[in-house]
């Protein structure tokens, strides 16, 4: 019996092997990725999010998930599977998150993450960044009556801000910078701070422009009040995998690009089915029939559907379309595009060629 | 009137320095009420609550399936009428067996009026509403029904009466989650009033054997077993809830392989569990502590063994001493589920983050955290109540010699 037991394992270490060996003897797609394949066999994709970030992440009433980083996880689903839906959502703590992601409970984080040096870096927190969805940034909101529409005219007024933050830090370096004098008014919290701003005791209130759009809707007055143009600091809102999946990272990357560059193309979630159908009937149209996947191989390139892209804008949209349902103008938080619009109109947002 | 008169008289207003706090201090009492009613029925928006009321209620819990929960619902309610009914049917021996009492009379009172005021406050839907009637309908039917015929039955069936809690319960998990033929929901999608009294629940049924063999552990004789509780008992005791159920969240997913680390809602049961049970133990250890050593020896010399002047004698007397602060922990267990938000579950305040999130209901936390602070207080009273009716019940000066 236990001559047996021994020699038992060792054609089962034979056949390990020789299954270990054999993906890599055949491979033939051209794409090796554990996570993609894990995701794939799954059936769902288990996305990371805040949960509890207005505009970004959010439950409604029907239960469902909404928000721009949600339309984010959605997308991929969708580029994944066909379905927006496929998608199990993770709340998750700031503390948490990078812990989530490197022990592979969730496969993509889409959760207001500021792409940093230390986050990115193999010593760091070893993250995979995809393109920015959201350049947010410190920003200054007034009263629309007081007139100001500049950091200069802010010279010699008291400003509210949240004591002991980078917000208050930021504010003392950009106004030492431009050499406008003015006076600080500390408070501990968020909520004092701008009950003090609505109660007038300062003409204007600092913190990340995404923040301050979202209390604006809570004021009494929201629309008698304005964010002021300047952006003082760096906040590049990033979805982010682990670094030791070059591959799946490809996939979540060149599916923010896809949104980009559908909006470049003037494709929306309304006319992509025409759209396909002109691609298809229309041989000229090469960079376009390209991009659909009509032609080409790039899905196929990345491990996912010849067609992911017609299927990603049917589901969500374009990058316009999400950013305005979400945190734009057709949202409560009525957001401008900011640094967010296509760098054709001067903004951050550009999609590398599909090429 | 006049005894009531001279009773306020007597309380508030015996010398000239009590009339003075007493007048101030309802000065200020009527103001404070004041303000937060008019801030309640005039201000407030109650909308958020209106349009979010199923997810407090469940959560993400898919609609096609909410018919699980309403029948589970409708059999705890039952369950509730027959217990209570038969309660009265049967009163102990000491007692005059009023079928009726004033409190009970007090309470169908209150029941009904809250299923009817409340659906139609939050503006339910007919159907909803005639729901939430035909359960209290159901409470008070069968409250009734066993408080009337329950004095008949024959004693064989009452004995069997208790087992209905434990089977509704394995019942209530599988209606919940699914399995034997049932479609399955995942646990990720449970949320709201359900996950909080669930896990809740959950923790409290399972602590209390691993708090009782705990505090065995701790007084036996045996040094590996006594070292081995102390050390697990001071460990848990030594580290805050929330950096355990952080740890609990985390080292699963590097721990076991991927798919095998079980759902994030049982880890933080477990955690909750194993946390409580360290306390537990502690309230348990006092009460055995109090048994006189006595009460042992004379049941060891009557011929009882160890284990039977145990289960006999001694833990009986030490539960009892216990129960004030086992309920203290089992309430405070109840209101330790909110720190489950902080780990991305959707209990009751996870769900109301995520309701105060969404643009159309910003800054709408006052009320949100107000219906909150109403509905733990709700729990919380009811699982006082609780045990305050088992300690009248098991208070042996009240226990008749037969």
């Amino acid at each position: 019996m236990q001559r047996l037991a021994r020699c038992l394992p060792l054609p089962l270490l034979l056949a390990g092997l020789l299954a270990g060996c054999a993906p890599e003897g055949g491979s033939g797609s051209g794409v090796q990725s554990a996570k993609l394949s894990a995701v794939q066999g799954r059936g769902t994709l288990i996305c990371g999010v805040d949960g509890k970030l207005p505009g970004f992440s959010f439950v409604g009433p029907d239960g469902t998930y909404s928000g721009l980083d949600v339309d984010v996880c959605r997308a991929v689903a969708a580029a994944l599977f066909g379905d927006p839906n496929k998608v199990e959502y993770r709340d998750l703590n700031s503390s948490e998150r990078f812990a989530a992601l490197a022990s592979g409970e969730i496969d993509l984080l889409s959760r207001n993450t500021t792409m940093t040096l230390s986050r990115d870096s193999s010593g760091g927190n070893a993250l995979s960044f995809a393109p920015t969805v959201f350049y947010d940034g410190q920003g200054v909101m007034t009263p629309k009556a007081s007139g100001i529409t500049t950091l200069q005219g802010l010279a010699g007024k008291p400003i509210c801000v949240e004591s002991g933050t980078t917000t208050e830090l930021n504010l003392a370096d950009r106004m030492r910078e431009l050499n406008v004098p003015y006076t600080p008014l500390k408070f501990q919290t968020g909520d004092q701070t701008y009950a003090a701003y609505l109660g007038g005791r300062c003409v204007a209130v600092t913190s990340d422009r995404s923040q301050l759009a979202a209390k604006r809707t809570s004021f009494p007055q929201p629309d008698d009040h304005v964010l002021l143009p300047d952006v003082m600091s760096k906040e590049p809102l990033t979805p982010a995998t682990v670094n030791s999946d070059a591959p799946w990272a490809d996939v979540v990357r060149w599916t923010v690009n896809a949104l980009f560059q559908a909006e470049e193309l003037g494709l929306t979630k309304a006319n992509i089915a025409t759209k396909v159908a002109e691609a298809k009937a229309n041989p000229k149209l090469a960079d376009l029939r390209r991009f659909l996947g009509v032609e080409g191989d790039f899905g196929k390139q990345l491990g996912l559907p010849a067609d992911f892209v017609p299927k990603v804008i049917a589901a969500v949209g374009n990058y316009g379309e999400v950013f305005d349902r979400n945190v734009g103008p057709q949202s409560p938080l009525k957001l401008d595009r900011g640094s967010n619009k296509q760098w054709k109109d001067g903004g951050l947002i550009y999609s590398p060629p599909f090429r | 009137m006049n005894s009531l008169l001279r009773r306020l008289r007597h309380e508030l207003f015996a010398t000239p320095g009590d009339a003075v706090l007493s007048v101030a201090l309802l000065a200020l009492l009527t103001l404070a009420m004041g303000g937060l009613l008019r801030w309640a029925l005039v201000q407030a928006n109650w909308a958020v609550i209106q349009a979010n009321s199923t997810l407090f209620a469940v959560g993400r819990y898919p609609a096609e399936q909410q018919w699980r929960l309403w029948l589970l619902t409708s059999l705890l309610v039952g369950a509730a009428g027959l217990s209570w009914g038969l309660l009265r049917a049967h009163p102990r021996a000491d007692r005059q067996g009023l079928l009726w009492p004033r409190n009970d009379r007090v309470a169908v009172g209150l029941l009904a009026g809250l299923a009817v005021w409340l659906p139609w406050a939050l503006g339910l839907t007919g159907g909803i509403q005639a729901r939430w009637w035909g359960l209290a309908a159901l409470l008070i039917g069968l409250r009734w029904l066993a408080g009337r015929q329950g004095a008949s039955w024959p004693p064989r069936l009452l004995k069997l009466v208790p087992l209905v809690w434990p089977l509704l319960y394995l019942t209530g998990m599988v209606l919940i989650g699914g399995g034997l033929g049932v479609a399955k929901v995942s646990p990720s999608e449970w949320g709201g009033l359900l996950l909080t009294l669930l896990s809740a629940s959950f923790a409290i049924l399972l602590c209390f054997p691993l708090g009782v063999l705990l505090a065995l552990g701790r007084r036996s004789e045996l040094p590996l077993l006594r070292w081995a509780s102390v050390i697990y008992i001071e460990f848990i005791r030594g580290a805050p809830l929330i950096t355990l159920l952080f740890l609990g969240q985390n080292i699963f997913g590097f721990l076991l392989p991927n798919g095998l680390a079980p759902e994030r809602v049982w880890r933080a049961a477990w955690v909750l569990t194993f946390f409580a049970a360290a306390y537990l133990a502690e309230a348990v250890r006092s009460g055995l502590a109090a048994v006189p050593t006595g009460q042992v020896e004379a049941a060891r010399s009557l011929g009882l063994s160890q284990a039977r002047a145990l289960q006999h004698v001694v833990l009986p007397q030490a539960l009892r001493v216990a129960l004030p602060a086992m309920v203290g922990q089992f309430i405070s267990l109840l209101q330790d589920t909110t720190l489950l938000s902080l780990i991305g579950l959707l209990e009751l305040l996870g769900v109301a983050r995520t309701v105060m999130a969404n643009p159309e209901f910003l800054g709408k936390n006052a009320e949100v955290y107000l219906t909150l602070a109403v509905l733990f207080w709700c729990c919380c009273a009811a699982l006082g109540l609780g045990s305050r009716a088992l300690e009248r019940r098991l208070d042996p000066r009240t226990v008749p010699s037969r």
